[in-house]
């Protein structure tokens, strides 16, 4: 029989207002085990963390139990002080009788007798827990970046400058993300490509990243510390070292197919550079759009290739990779064309989505920094701009804030009248949403020096007219209708997880929320980390964000990273499954729903890989044996934890 | 007068989302009524039909195994199996004649701290007019 100690705290009066602190520590005295009982007004000061500690010592306790608030806040505590007493840290668990009891209830007689089964739920389980030891594994002391937007250019550098390798793995064929495809950034309008590029060169000419462009994460296995990618870098057909970027091989390519960075307000050839400053500096073949590699298809580029870079016999290739860390900066996608027709969006030339505008105001764009309308070529006097598009419309759309949009629209408004300063900008909204260092100062310059009329109120319907795209909405602030003759739309298109992004979460085995973002570890303490150790979230991948916001977060995910990365041990919790042979038959029922793959049937027997194994007890209620069980928190201890819940 | 029926309610509560959820509707200071004990385990996919029975066989006039939504587990993919399982589990109760509104399953998030005050709100009021669960009880 176990010496138990238990310790009734009463956090003041947030416990001892509702319970009967004394009678639960009287009923609790008398529990069959319990061998010294205290209370005590606050347990987690250095006075009540001494009662416990002398009380382990003098009473030769081998185990203790805390009544006081959720373990997610003092368990680390009380574990420590259980340990500094001498005591294995795994021998202390908590009852929690404050969130799960005396802040939920009044009747304080109920409270009590509520609180007493739940210590002596802790008391029982705490009888049969053995002592552990964390599990120790060595680290892989280099990193994982996924994505090659601004948020993982900054993560890579962070990570490579602190002195550790990165990979740097991009789909596209240059990094640069969305960030390069913009004209200028609020508030300071800086020029989006200027601020950019020196990083993206920074990161091409790092010794310490390695960077894979036109790859992707293809399979990921093991654990923090120690994990194994296989990534797929995709055939580009073209030798980046023979490449000289002449250029002939576009001028003879007979293919045509719109061009991705210009969101297809241009075109492009099957074998094209994305844009003049793309990492790395080299031609990729599309071979989605190329007529077909043998040269009697065509042929055309290679002939005119002088430094012989096309290599029809290019294959794809898997490269095989350990990092300790990964973090994923996958980035974000705009609101999909086909899923909002109600705005003549995909439908009319001349309504645009926000990264088609930047295009249009981009010097680098397809109207080379004038804002011409893509039907006619002509300049747009009238411009309407649609914020929410897609946003903040739960019962047709997403339910989010898209965030961005506020400040991005203001900015093209802005931008549209310094191009052509005797049009005029209307925004639709609903509300502006302008928090940020200086964001409310820029959007109030949107309107003051700048004349963009703001109108209150969602747009009814859009149509086009007399080679016109007439608005009709409503100004919900002066009741009146609009009805606007516009030369171009506008719309702030909802942003949404990238493309791909929820098959990438599949793989690394992340969770995601319910619009698909990332999900973090906690919303407010842990907004950097995923559910799973060692993997970090970085920019919109996990929600919606402007640039400074995805910068700090890649910096705050590269120093997590960092503090994985910088040790020589990562110690992992020990609570984890346990097989007793000689119940377990080998019928792999477990090993099939193990959602980490960490169990395997061996010589007819499950063995797990302690490592591996989170110890979410997926197998413990599979087994219908009961061979399988999660170290201290067995199906035996939930019997006896059963048994006192219900007062038995 | 008889004093009102309350009936004991066992809760397995899922240690990320729905023991996180009840956590903050205690946090926030939401009321509800103190027939449940709550149990926290790590995922609603290791709770065993055993410990279902159990909490039956020891005199539970309900139980609740709360999880985190469909998608969101902690665990990748825990809640399923506890949904099918429990899907199962609910039938063979129901086909030994217990009340099917004895046993529930819900999916609390750890945002969602009125959500949980609301399930059990609701449970108590369906387990009241049912009285005290004898069919799975063992007799002393």
């Amino acid at each position: 029989m176990k010496r138990t100690g238990v310790f009734v705290c009463h956090c003041g009066i947030n416990i001892a207002g509702t319970v009967d602190v004394k009678k639960v520590t009287k009923d609790l005295s008398k529990h069959k085990g319990v061998v010294h009982a205290e209370d005590y007004v606050y347990a987690c000061s250095d006075p009540g963390q001494n009662i416990i500690i002398d009380a382990i010592k003098e009473k030769n306790l081998d185990s203790v139990v805390v009544a006081c608030c959720s373990p997610t806040l003092h368990e680390t505590t009380f574990r420590n002080t259980s340990k500094s007493a001498g005591l294995n840290e795994f021998q202390c668990e908590i009852a929690n009788i404050r969130e799960q009891c005396s802040w939920v209830h009044k009747d304080m007689e109920k409270a009590t007798d509520k609180a007493i089964k739940i210590a002596k739920s802790a008391v029982q389980r705490v009888r049969r827990n053995e002592p552990l030891e964390p599990i120790s594994v060595p680290v892989t002391r280099k990193a994982l970046v996924i994505g090659g937007g601004i948020a993982g250019i900054q993560s890579a550098l962070d990570l490579a400058n602190t002195g550790f390798e990165v990979i740097l793995v991009e789909r596209a064929p240059s990094i640069g993300g969305h960030m390069i495809q913009l004209s200028e950034t609020f508030p300071t309008l800086d020029c989006s490509q200027c601020i950019l590029t020196p990083k993206m060169v920074e990161v091409s000419k790092h010794p310490k990243i390695k960077l894979m462009t036109y790859s992707e994460v293809q399979d990921i296995s093991g654990y923090v510390g120690n994990f194994k990618v296989k990534i797929l870098k995709k055939p580009t057909y073209v030798d980046p070292d023979k490449c000289t970027l002449c250029d002939e091989c576009t001028k003879v390519c007979p293919v045509v197919v719109p061009n991705e960075f210009d969101l297809g307000l241009t075109g492009r050839r099957a074998i094209y550079i994305p844009f003049p400053q793309a990492i790395p500096a080299t031609f990729t073949l599309d071979i989605k759009h190329c007529p077909g590699l043998l040269p009697i298809a065509c042929g055309k580029c290679a002939d005119v290739c002088e430094p012989e870079a096309i290599d029809y016999d290019m294959k794809p290739e898997i490269i095989e990779e350990e990092v300790g860390a990964i973090i994923v900066a996958t980035g974000y996608d705009l609101y999909e064309k086909e899923r909002l027709t109600e705005y003549g969006y995909g439908k009319y030339a001349d309504v645009l989505d926000g990264l088609q505008f930047e295009r249009l105001l981009s010097a680098s764009g397809p109207t080379m920094g004038k804002v011409l309308r893509p039907s006619d070529r002509k300049e747009p006097k009238e411009v309407v701009f649609i914020q929410c598009a897609g946003s903040r419309d739960p019962e047709l759309h997403c339910a989010y804030c898209s965030k961005i949009c506020c400040m991005y629209t203001a900015k093209h408004a802005m931008l549209y009248k310094h191009h052509v300063p005797d049009g005029q900008a209307y925004v639709f909204y609903i509300d502006i949403r302008s928090g940020g260092k200086d964001y409310e100062e820029f959007v109030q310059r949107a309107v003051e020096e700048d004349g963009v009329l703001y109108l209150r109120g969602k747009v009814s319907k859009v149509f086009e007219d007399k080679g016109k795209i007439k608005v009709w909405g409503v100004d919900t602030l002066t009741g009146k209708d609009i009805e606007i003759d516009a030369d171009m739309v506008v719309l702030a298109t909802a942003t949404r997880p990238s493309k791909g992004a929820d098959e990438l979460a599949k793989k690394l085995k992340i969770a995601m929320d319910r619009d698909g973002f990332l999900a973090e570890a906690h919303p407010k303490l842990r907004p950097v980390e995923s559910v799973t150790s060692g993997m970090f979230l970085a920019g919109a991948a996990q929600a919606p964000k402007d640039i400074p916001e995805a910068v700090a977060q890649a910096s705050g995910a590269a120093a997590k990273a960092i503090s994985i990365l910088s040790q020589e041990k990562l110690f992992h919790a020990p609570t984890v499954a346990k097989v007793n042979v000689n119940l377990c038959t080998g019928c792999g029922m477990c090993v099939e729903v193990c959602p980490y793959d960490a169990l395997s049937l061996k010589d007819g027997k499950v063995e797990v890989n302690e490592v591996l194994c989170e110890g979410c007890g997926t197998c413990s209620a599979t087994c219908l044996r009961a061979a399988i069980n999660v170290k201290n928190l067995t199906a035996l201890q939930v019997n006896e934890m059963i048994k006192a819940a219900l007062g038995g | 007068m008889a004093e009102e029926f309350e009936p004991k309610i066992v809760a397995f509560l899922c240690k990320w989302c729905s023991s996180a959820g009840s956590d903050l509707a205690g946090v926030s200071r939401m009321e509800y009524p103190p027939n449940v004990i709550p149990i926290t385990v790590m995922c609603s996919g290791s709770v065993s039909p055993l410990y279902i029975f159990s909490a039956f066989n020891k005199g539970a006039d309900g139980v609740l195994v709360s999880g985190c939504h469909p998608g969101d587990c902690h665990y990748i993919k825990g809640n399923y199996y506890a949904r099918r399982r429990i899907a199962l589990v609910k039938k063979l109760l129901e086909y030994v004649g217990l009340e099917p509104e004895r046993f529930q399953m819900s999916w609390v998030s750890a945002a969602e701290g009125v959500k949980y005050t609301q399930v059990i709100k609701d449970f108590v009021q369906e387990l009241k007019p049912l009285g005290p669960q004898k069919k799975l009880r063992r007799t002393q």
